[in-house]
């Protein structure tokens, strides 16, 4: 283990970007996430490898796909508004089947919105975001030592199913700082060979073409079916998730992120008070732990689900928990983020109701 | 002739060999319409590829357009980029294999219109890539609409009263805007219509391959092509109607060249 580290998320985020043997970095400045562009263009330049600043998001995207085509580990980052320029390259990467590292340090939106923290573009993340049937491994940090840490599982991720992982962040993962330590890790050893990239066709090979364009209904019906049991591999080998306090839970809190930081604070505050609740944390929001998820459901009296937007993962969460038990939302939007409080007030409502007669109480909604 | 119409040059010895298909150029019928600038463009620069023996060396990017399916001919490695996008994907793919010779093949409505932040942010930073730029003054592809470079006055689909500058402004002349640039190392103007065109074009071509080498920023060639399809005439006529509508506001020759010292320093 290297030595213990005090720095921001983005930096982290950057740092452990570098140390995994990032060859190319392509960005576009944004709010709350600057910092990442900031650290490469000064760390790159003496550590090796590519930074280049984009005329837009756009534009670094297609960077993404053609340095991701050539067969190099290549990383962008970027905040809400840049990340919707993204989509339709992302959908293109997807397609084509190389691997690449996006980041989203989610802001407040709709529109130019807020630069405070946010988890509204979860559905974009999780979702597909652009056109067509694709997804993207989505890792949902909670902690600076996170923002490190699924910097490498993203790159590995990446180049085993060639496919593209984000990192879904938010604005104070970014830029609060905590303590982060390093793992050991060899870029040498981890990086595998890619013999599909464009790297100029030799004599011993066909030449090969980076392409995500299929004419005929057939060819195209058949990339699909080749990513969909992709998407079902890595749905049964990836998930990730962590559970707090769940073992003699009757009340169970769901949150990623940012949110699931101020459930902890609440639970030991309902602990306190003799509430027993628990934590449910997805670490890959895509694929979802639907099924572990269910299992816990059924022990508990209720579900409370915490989000930083006005309720995007209790769809997955009412998916995976199949009716049964209660799911209640609470949320923040536009870069408020709820107290410890005023998550363990709601919570209390709900389960007064739940316990005090039977059926779906009224408050059951969004 | 062999039976697909082509020489086959192990029949005709060294000194009887006029014309045969470029190695690199994949022996598979093509899909544009005939007449088409598209087909002898990729002929010829399979042939300066060949002529530079940098197959091996080569990655091309193709458009969304009608050269979309530019991958299917050219025996070269090849990406596809999103509609407009071509250079900034060959700005990752240059940045990562830098000693490769990389070009984008665009037409006008991709360079000129959806991809203009791309093209100009790629010369401006001295992008040292090749940009083959087909200039047909129409969106083929799609079925012959308006393209940014399409004459004051011509009819598309979608000026079906003839362009009108007040609406929709002049053909915008991109090579010559390029040009301006200090990142742009060599801008010139071409066409592939007659045989003389074509020597020239191909003249063009291995420069700025050469020039490639030398890491001095971005190059262009600009060919002035025709669309016969969308622009429902003969490939005869659409010749002809291209000398008197095309090339009176894009003027074949060099642009930008670069001067002794430049190819010294
Ligand atoms: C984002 C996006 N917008 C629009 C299109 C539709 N489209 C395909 S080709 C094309 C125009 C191509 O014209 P040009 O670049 O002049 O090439 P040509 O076909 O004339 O060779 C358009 C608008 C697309 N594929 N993607
Ligand atoms: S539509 Fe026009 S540009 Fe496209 S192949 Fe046909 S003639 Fe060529």
């Amino acid at each position: 283990m290297s030595e213990v580290l005090f720095m921001k998320g983005n930096e982290a985020l950057a740092e452990a970007a570098i140390r995994a043997g990032l060859d190319a970095y392509f960005g576009y400045p944004i709010t709350p996430q600057s910092e990442i562009l900031e650290y490469l263009t000064a760390q790159i330049p003496k550590r090796g490898g590519v930074v280049l600043q984009a005329e837009s998001e756009v534009a670094a995207i297609n960077m993404i796909y053609g340095a991701a085509g050539a067969g190099s580990r290549v990383m962008t980052t970027t905040s809400s508004p840049g990340f919707s320029l993204m989509q339709e390259g992302i959908s293109y990467i997807a397609s084509a089947q190389l691997p690449c590292l996006l980041a989203n340090v989610v802001r407040g939106g709709p529109g130019l919105g807020t630069i405070q923290p946010s988890q509204g573009d979860y559905f974009q993340a999780t979702k597909g975001g652009g056109h067509g049937d694709y997804y993207m491994i989505v890792l949902a940090p909670s902690t600076v030592q996170e923002m490190a840490d699924f910097v490498y599982l993203g790159f590995d991720l990446a180049d085993k199913y060639r496919t593209p992982v984000m990192i879904l962040a938010d604005g104070a993962l970014g830029q609060g700082m905590e303590k982060v330590t390093f793992p050991d890790y060899d870029p040498a050893a981890r990086k595998i060979a890619k013999p599909w990239a464009t790297t100029g066709k030799t004599p011993d090979r066909e030449r090969n073409v980076i392409t995500s364009l299929y004419l005929q209904p057939e060819k195209m019906e058949e990339l699909n079916l080749v990513l969909q049991k992709k998407y079902n591999t890595i749905r049964q080998n990836e998930i990730l998730w962590e559970e707090y306090l769940t073992d003699d839970a009757e009340v169970l809190f769901t949150a990623f992120g940012l949110a699931a930081r101020i459930v902890r604070k609440t639970i030991q505050l309902a602990r306190e008070k003799g509430i027993k609740a628990g934590l449910f944390r997805p670490k890959t929001v895509w694929p979802f732990p639907y099924k572990c998820l269910n299992e816990l459901a059924h022990q508990v009296d209720l579900i409370q689900d915490i989000e930083l937007n006005a309720g995007q993962m209790v769809e997955d969460v009412r998916l995976g928990v199949e009716g049964a038990t209660p799911v209640f939302f609470h949320g923040r939007m536009g870069g408020m983020i709820p107290t410890p409080e005023e998550v363990l007030e709601k919570m209390e409502a709900n389960l007064a109701t739940v316990r005090g007669r039977n059926g779906r109480p009224k408050e059951d909604v969004r | 002739m062999s039976e697909k119409g082509t020489v086959v040059a192990e029949k005709a010895s060294e000194m009887d060999l006029v014309y045969c298909r470029p190695e690199s150029l994949l022996d598979v019928r093509m899909h544009y319409c005939p007449g088409c600038g598209h087909t002898t463009t990729h002929k010829i620069l399979m042939e300066v590829i060949d002529q530079l023996n940098i197959q091996e060396e080569t990655i091309g990017v193709a458009p969304v357009g009608c050269a979309v399916l530019a991958y299917e001919y050219l025996n070269v490695d090849m990406h596809q980029a999103a509609h407009g996008r071509a250079t900034a994907v060959a700005t990752g793919i240059k940045a990562v294999q830098p000693d490769k010779y990389v070009f984008t093949y665009q037409g006008d409505g991709d360079l000129a219109a959806i991809g203009t932040a791309e093209t100009i942010h790629s010369a401006n930073r001295g992008e040292n890539f090749l940009i083959i730029f087909i200039n047909n003054g129409i969106y083929g592809m799609t079925g012959g609409q308006m393209a940014p470079t399409t004459p004051i006055g011509e009819k598309t689909a979608t000026s079906p009263y003839g362009r009108d500058k007040k609406t929709a402004g002049a053909p915008i002349d991109i090579t010559n805007l390029l040009a301006q640039l200090p990142g742009t190392f060599y801008a010139t103007r071409q066409a592939v219509h007659s045989a003389n065109a074509v020597r020239k074009t191909k003249k063009a071509l291995i420069k700025a391959f050469e020039y490639q080498k030398l890491d001095k920023g971005l190059c262009i060639v600009e060919v002035v092509s025709n669309c016969p399809s969308g622009w429902k005439l003969t490939p005869y006529e659409s010749n002809e109607w291209m000398k008197e509508h095309m090339m009176t506001i894009y003027p074949l020759g060099d642009i930008k060249t670069p001067s002794k010292e430049d190819l010294l320093s």
